[in-house]
């Protein structure tokens, strides 16, 4: 019953990315020339209802559907790892057009050389693993 | 219903994003599509290598049956969802586009000048898409996390390092399409 409901929420997730254009690179150039709203709107709303929801759910101490408590850690306190890390993300993002969630739906789509990107993604992960500490964090 | 053949405004998807944030939280896990990715490398190995890939990847089962939904989500959009695929860009980005060699902008929905399979055949091409997705896993690991993680729950849940990711995603890719793509196109 589980497997099934994380099924049907990543069926869910991957029409919401292929049907919203988030998954098309030219909507992320887009958005980095700053020509459009679109991409923003997208953000911007999920974000400002992702806040509402997280809000709830610490105020009014929601439990999951499963009746357990639903916990936030924080992140690790760091500066350099996620300014590094995310120029070298968002290099790739704006080269690629695409992030780790709709690599996976244009897949599907039926965008073969998207298959380059995922085994350069994967590699690009391994290569992190490899070098994780002579890296600044 | 003839609504959900055109492509989707940002006031009905950002929301859908929204809830299947809710959603994940609600069935007790988090929204994060990059740590698939270590997982996958850890499937394949490379937890005898390297000690960040050993950890027991069947806890992360759940999440690649989000990414196997995200796959068939997108067949299922592309086949039975969608009439026209083209992306209706607006005309400065159309002709920013062409001006570099893009002619496929504002007909396709992805650059057939990167995406078709022709292209892979292409030397220039292939070495884009290896080295941006070599640059995605790079980075979004380094980062703890890419936009699902750190754009929409770590900001959701008002987290600084996710503030600092985002800023770092938005330097990157400035940087790639005003600075580097001039250069590469």
């Amino acid at each position: 019953m589980r497997t099934v409901s994380y099924l049907l929420i990543g069926i869910v997730f991957g029409i919401t990315m292929f049907k919203s254009e988030a998954a098309s690179w030219f909507r992320i150039y887009e958005m980095f020339k700053f020509e459009s709203f679109h991409m923003y709107g997208i953000i911007g709303s999920a974000l400002v209802i992702g806040i509402i929801i997280v809000q709830s759910i610490k105020r009014f101490k929601i439990k999951s559907f499963h009746g357990e408590e639903i916990k936030f850690s924080p992140k690790a306190k760091s500066f350099s790892r996620y300014m590094f890390g995310g120029i070298i993300f968002g290099l790739g993002w704006a080269l690629a057009g695409t992030c780790p969630g709709p690599m996976f739906t244009l897949l599907g789509a039926g965008y073969l050389p998207i298959l380059v990107v995922i085994a350069g993604s994967i590699l690009g992960t391994f290569l992190y693993g490899l070098f994780k500490d002579k890296l600044p964090h | 219903m003839n609504w959900i053949y055109e492509p989707w405004p940002w006031y009905v998807s950002g929301p859908m994003i929204a809830l299947i944030m809710f959603l994940l939280l609600m069935v007790g896990k988090r929204f994060g599509m990059s740590s698939n990715l270590r997982t996958m490398c850890t499937i394949c190995g490379a937890g005898n290598k390297v000690d960040f890939f050993k950890f027991d990847w069947k806890a992360q089962r759940w999440n690649l049956i989000v990414v196997l939904g995200a796959i068939i989500g997108g067949f299922i959009s592309a086949h039975f969802l969608s009439v026209d695929t083209a992306v209706a860009i607006t005309p400065d980005t159309i002709s920013d586009l062409q001006s570099l060699g893009f002619n496929s902008a504002g007909k396709a929905y992805l650059p057939i000048e990167l995406y078709d399979l022709e292209a892979l055949t292409d030397f220039k091409s292939l070495a884009i898409l290896t080295i941006s997705g070599l640059m995605v896993g790079f980075g979004t690991r380094y980062a703890g996390g890419c936009t699902s993680g750190h754009a929409i729950s770590g900001l959701s849940e008002l987290q600084l390092p996710s503030l600092i990711a985002v800023i770092g995603f938005f330097i990157g890719g400035l940087t790639m399409i005003h600075f580097i793509f001039p250069l590469l196109f």
